[in-house]
């Protein structure tokens, strides 16, 4: 056999290292050894990982920068409350999957709406439009107020009255956003949910389509003369990434009784660029280990409130600046010249004498 | 221009291609940026398995000419007929898949991502696995993935280059780095293959090879190729026919002896020619 490529090793450890975390964490709650707030802090954390990893593709993998990315998630969240809300029959997990779903295709399609016309542009554009639209859409969701009851959905742009239910329930009351959710999310559908994102992304990545997506960040005219269609692959990136990001909205909506359309401002989508920058952009893993400890960090600093906030700003720019540094840049080269250098030896010298491990 | 100029007869086409269509005809062939005339009245011929030279001095407008063959730019005037069609409605990735593929002055790989998907970018078009097949692994993605990796590590081995197949591509040496965007450019499967410099930045001795691989690669492959060079041994050693550029026109056109001999092509280099 062929020997592992040094991407599907890097993959593997990736899977690995969510599935082990996954283990300890919910062995760790079994055991009752987890605080409250921390366990309140786990499908947040999921929702995250998934937006950090969703975010990844359109900035590290396609190369734009996207600022509106709560915005997608938002439409994803109030399609999912409507869906697992009106659907009252079904058992809870099917109502999350059918929420996590079409939450999905509505980011998507939204994504299509903001992508098509905007993704021809290059550069700063992209990051413009895509401010806009999360501002755009959290101002629609402050004017919509939908309810359901016997004869189906009501939709209205004025107030709840007008909805004219009979007997039924309001599902989104403007402003005060989605009210009377029921708690359907769990910790299993945030890991499966990150399960799936992480496969799709990095199945994409590793693909014909993939390259192509690389090749447009890379070198946009050099793509173009092999005859890659540069829109369409554009697109391909930026509304999966739009679809996932509906995803994480939907799981994250449902894990709240109320939530607002406020939340899913302008500084949410920053929050997410700062766990994918941090990570480091188009590196994965790295996404999921920042949106884990950054998500978790706020709330470790409870002990010292007041200082908290001015804390995680130090935190930040302190990563920042390590892993700008060109001094331990240069040493974290060298280190690992060293180390590929002995991996290059030892299995040459393992190949001649005894025959590499099949 | 009147259609009732006839276009003047090329004679530096390669006998053996003369009874078929040309690979690449263009007439009349022009560009205007603003009230700049960087290409005018650009007529050749290229056949089917010629090896071409452009050259010219600094600015003559070489690279203008493979940007309007690759549809970079929009010619002002003109037609570019490819294989016998009219171009002129096909942008520069439709231009591609019809046949033309080129590589640049300035390098521009996919210098992030490894050799080997430099090349199977190139194959882009000719491994097909859609988004969903690759995103399911389905068997269609295993199989098209494994056709891919079989023709990049062919397309590579033309330079002997399989042993780059991991290193990062913008990590290679400058040569390799030229190397690699011409097997880039062939894997998009051409009829016509632009050089735009490969020699450029190559010692004389990877010249020499350079000039036996572009010869090996006509012959393999049975393409045309056209190449910009100012490296002179390399023109006149390997071009059958060669058009040289002044100023955005075509001042000379024959074989190498006889551009070497032409004085207005040696006007356009070294000036206007000392007594005895």
């Amino acid at each position: 056999m062929k020997k592992i490529s040094k991407t599907t090793r890097s993959n593997l450890i990736t899977y690995a290292l969510v599935i082990v975390a996954f283990v300890v964490v919910q062995s760790l709650v079994a055991g009752g050894q987890v605080s409250s707030s921390l366990k309140g802090q786990l499908i947040p954390i999921c929702v995250y990982i998934c937006m950090a990893v969703s975010l990844n593709l359109t900035v590290g993998i396609l190369g734009e920068l996207s600022l509106g990315h709560a915005g997608f998630m938002s439409v994803g969240a109030f399609t999912g409350v409507i869906v697992a809300i009106s659907l009252q029959g079904l058992p809870g997990p099917v109502r999350l999957l059918l929420a996590i779903v079409i939450g999905g295709a509505t980011a998507a399609v939204a994504g299509v709406i903001v992508g098509v016309p905007v993704l021809r542009l290059q550069g700063d554009y992209l990051a413009i439009v895509t401010l806009a639209f999360g501002e755009i859409i959290k101002n629609l969701l402050n004017n919509i107020y939908v309810g359901v009851d016997s004869h189906g959905l009501h939709f209205s742009a004025t107030d709840t009255a007008s909805l004219g239910l009979d007997n039924g329930i309001v599902l989104i009351n403007g402003p005060m956003g989605a009210v009377g959710i029921e708690k359907l999310s769990t910790f299993v559908a945030g890991f499966l949910l990150i399960l799936f994102v992480l496969t799709v992304t990095l199945n994409l990545i590793r693909s014909r389509s993939g390259r192509a997506i690389m090749a447009v960040r890379d070198n946009r005219i050099a793509a173009e003369s092999v005859g890659i269609n540069i829109t369409k692959y554009k697109l391909m990136a930026f509304v999966t990434s739009a679809a996932m990001a509906g995803m994480s909205g939907a799981l994250y909506a449902l894990n709240y009784s109320s939530v607002l359309p406020k939340k899913f401002d302008f500084n949410t989508s920053i929050l997410v660029l700062v766990f994918v920058v941090l990570g480091g952009m188009g590196n994965i893993r790295g996404s999921i280990i920042a949106a884990t400890v950054l998500t978790i960090l706020p709330e470790a600093l409870r002990a010292v409130n007041d200082y908290r906030m001015l804390l995680y700003a130090i935190v930040l720019i302190l990563v920042m600046l390590v892993t700008n540094n060109p001094i331990l840049k240069n040493g974290w080269n060298l280190i690992k010249e060293k180390l590929a250098f002995w991996r290059r030896k030892t299995p040459e010298t393992a190949e001649k004498g005894v025959g590499a491990d099949e | 221009m009147s259609k009732m100029v006839p276009v003047p007869s090329n004679s530096i086409i390669p006998e053996r291609d003369l009874d078929k269509i040309p690979v690449l005809e263009t007439k009349h062939l022009g560009i205007d940026f603003g009230g700049l005339t960087a290409v005018e009245d650009f007529n050749l011929t290229i056949g089917r398995t010629e090896i071409a030279g452009l050259i010219g001095p600094n600015g003559a407008g070489k690279t203008t000419v493979f940007n309007l063959l690759t549809k970079v730019y929009q010619p002002t005037r003109g037609t570019i007929l490819l294989n016998g069609t009219d171009t002129a409605n096909l942008n520069a990735v439709q231009v591609n898949k019809a046949g033309i593929a080129r590589t640049f002055q300035n390098i521009r790989l996919f210098s992030n991502l490894t050799v080997e998907d430099n090349v199977k970018i190139g194959l882009h078009n000719s491994v097909n696995s859609g988004m969903f097949s690759s995103i399911l692994r389905l068997p269609r993605h295993w199989k098209s993935e494994r056709a891919a990796h079989e023709q990049a590590l062919d397309l590579l081995s033309i330079f002997d280059m399989q042993d780059l197949a991991d290193h990062e591509a913008g990590a290679l040496p400058y040569g390799a780095q030229r190397r690699l965007e011409i097997v880039r450019a062939l894997a998009t499967n051409p009829s016509l293959l632009l050089l735009d410099e490969p020699a450029a930045g190559m010692n004389p001795s990877e010249t020499a090879e350079l000039m036996e691989n572009i010869r090996k690669i006509r012959d393999t492959f049975q393409i045309a190729i056209m190449l910009i060079e100012h490296d002179m041994n390399l023109v006149m050693g390997i071009c059958e026919g060669i058009a040289v550029l002044n100023y955005g026109k075509i001042i000379a056109k024959g074989t190498p002896s006889e551009i070497q001999n032409n004085p207005q092509v040696i006007e356009a280099y070294l000036g206007k020619q000392k007594e005895g």
